[in-house]
């Protein structure tokens, strides 16, 4: 969806703001949404990709006000109610509704380190070659899907090469909606910045970008 | 005292308590797992995995070679393996050439060398403005690249996650490999920083 998140490129955000010794959470409540979101997502209802989505989803104005975590803890609330693990009685009453049998947690605390070090992965075989090689001129396709996508709108347009194969990856597009993992082959395509800016970029600089076939035709 | 009679909590503190209660009660997450959780990124896993990582890589041309080809194996063998790190890409900085890692979409971060990443990185200003303008970008943090060097910009559009390896400042020959690695900063290893080397103390 061509929605806020989709930053790259847009002026106007203001300048970087590092924070000298910036702690890893600056108030508890941030690392409790951080964890009720890894702990709620073993329950296996959605996907890194819908996770990404219901971010995508918050309204625009609030999505540029809220801080990360808020929007950690926004896109978790919609996930939950969304999935059917709690219904929106229960989240405006923060009560089980009356009744409801009490759920095994999907994640206890010594299976927590196992599954950190253990990770995802996210490469799956794909069945048929590399439509495209090393080298190759490509063009980003010019899509706007209304979903979820990692096609960013600068990229959309542009003529790139092929800097890297990847291999076969999940892919988002349809993983996100929950429509199959189609997984494709993932390529690093190489941007010159004039390409994607214009001429008053630098010269020598590039914008590399992890692409799925599906994104890409021949240039 | 909080004076605040608001029914529905809109402070995010009181909400994330009221839905942890409620998935808790549900018996949809542990709250031994959320305190594990948040302990492995406040104490375990952090950019001292990543500073390992490239003084390793400096003191062993073998090691560099192996992480340069096969990343996310030669991470794997200090340790350092999961979420948010399985498939990774090691790009070096050289006198010609500089990295800068971004996620415009959202927040990709590789979690296993870096930790959970600073405010700054997944905020819309560095965002927006790493692709399209480096350059400034690299000027306010300090760090002035010359026309002759062609800068690379890693945007994180998919599983693969990026640690930038930086180059070694001049006259370290003679530390260890544990000292070499207290100087590398979390910046460094993004791109947003440079490993430098003040001395020896006096």
């Amino acid at each position: 969806m061509n929605g806020v998140h989709d930053l790259g490129g847009m002026h106007g955000m203001g300048p970087i703001a590092p924070e000298p010794n910036e702690p890893v959470f600056h108030e508890r409540w941030e690392a409790r949404a951080y964890a009720l979101n890894v702990a709620a997502g073993a329950c296996r209802k959605w996907n890194i990709d819908t996770g990404r989505h219901s971010r995508e989803r918050i309204p625009p104005a609030e999505y540029l006000h809220m801080s990360y975590y808020e929007k950690w803890l926004a896109g978790l609330v919609m996930l939950l109610e969304e999935s059917g693990l709690v219904t929106r009685a229960e989240l405006e009453s923060s009560r089980p509704a009356p009744g409801t049998a009490k759920a095994v947690p999907a994640l206890a605390a010594d299976q927590v380190a196992p599954m950190i070090a253990r990770g995802r992965s996210f490469m799956r075989p794909v069945n048929r070659p590399p439509h495209f090689a090393l080298g190759q001129h490509v063009r980003a396709r010019k899509i706007n899907p209304t979903g979820h996508t990692r096609l960013p709108r600068y990229a959309r347009g542009n003529v790139g090469v092929i800097d890297r194969l990847h291999g076969g990856h999940v892919f988002p597009d349809s993983n996100a909606h929950f429509r199959g993992e189609n997984p494709q082959h993932l390529y690093s395509v190489r941007f010159s910045a004039r390409e994607l800016w214009g001429s008053t970029a630098a010269a020598r600089d590039a914008v590399y970008l992890d692409l799925w076939e599906d994104y890409l035709e021949p240039a | 005292m909080d004076h605040d009679h608001q029914e529905v909590p809109s402070d995010p503190a009181l909400r994330v308590m009221a839905l942890e209660s409620l998935l808790v009660e549900k018996g949809l997450v542990d709250p031994a797992a959320l305190d594990a959780l948040i302990d492995t990124y406040e104490h375990k896993v952090g950019p001292r995995n990543g500073a390992r990582v490239v003084a390793r890589a400096w003191v062993d041309p073998e090691y560099k070679k192996r992480l340069l080809s096969d990343p996310t194996a030669a991470i794997a063998e200090l340790g350092y393996t999961g979420g948010q790190g399985a498939h990774m890409v090691v790009v070096e900085n050289t006198t010609e050439r500089h990295n800068l890692v971004v996620c415009t979409l959202c927040s990709c971060y590789p979690w296993p060398v870096l930790g959970l990443p600073p405010v700054w990185y997944k905020s819309a200003p560095y965002r927006s403005r790493a692709v399209i303008d480096p350059r400034g970008v690299l000027r306010e943090f300090g760090l002035e690249i010359g026309e002759d060097v062609e800068i690379r910009v890693w945007d994180s559009t998919s599983e693969m996650r990026y640690l930038v390896l930086p180059e070694r400042p001049a006259a370290t020959e003679h530390l260890t490999e544990e000292q070499l690695a207290e100087l590398v900063t979390r910046d460094a290893m993004i791109g947003t920083g440079k490993v430098s080397f003040a001395g020896d103390p006096a």
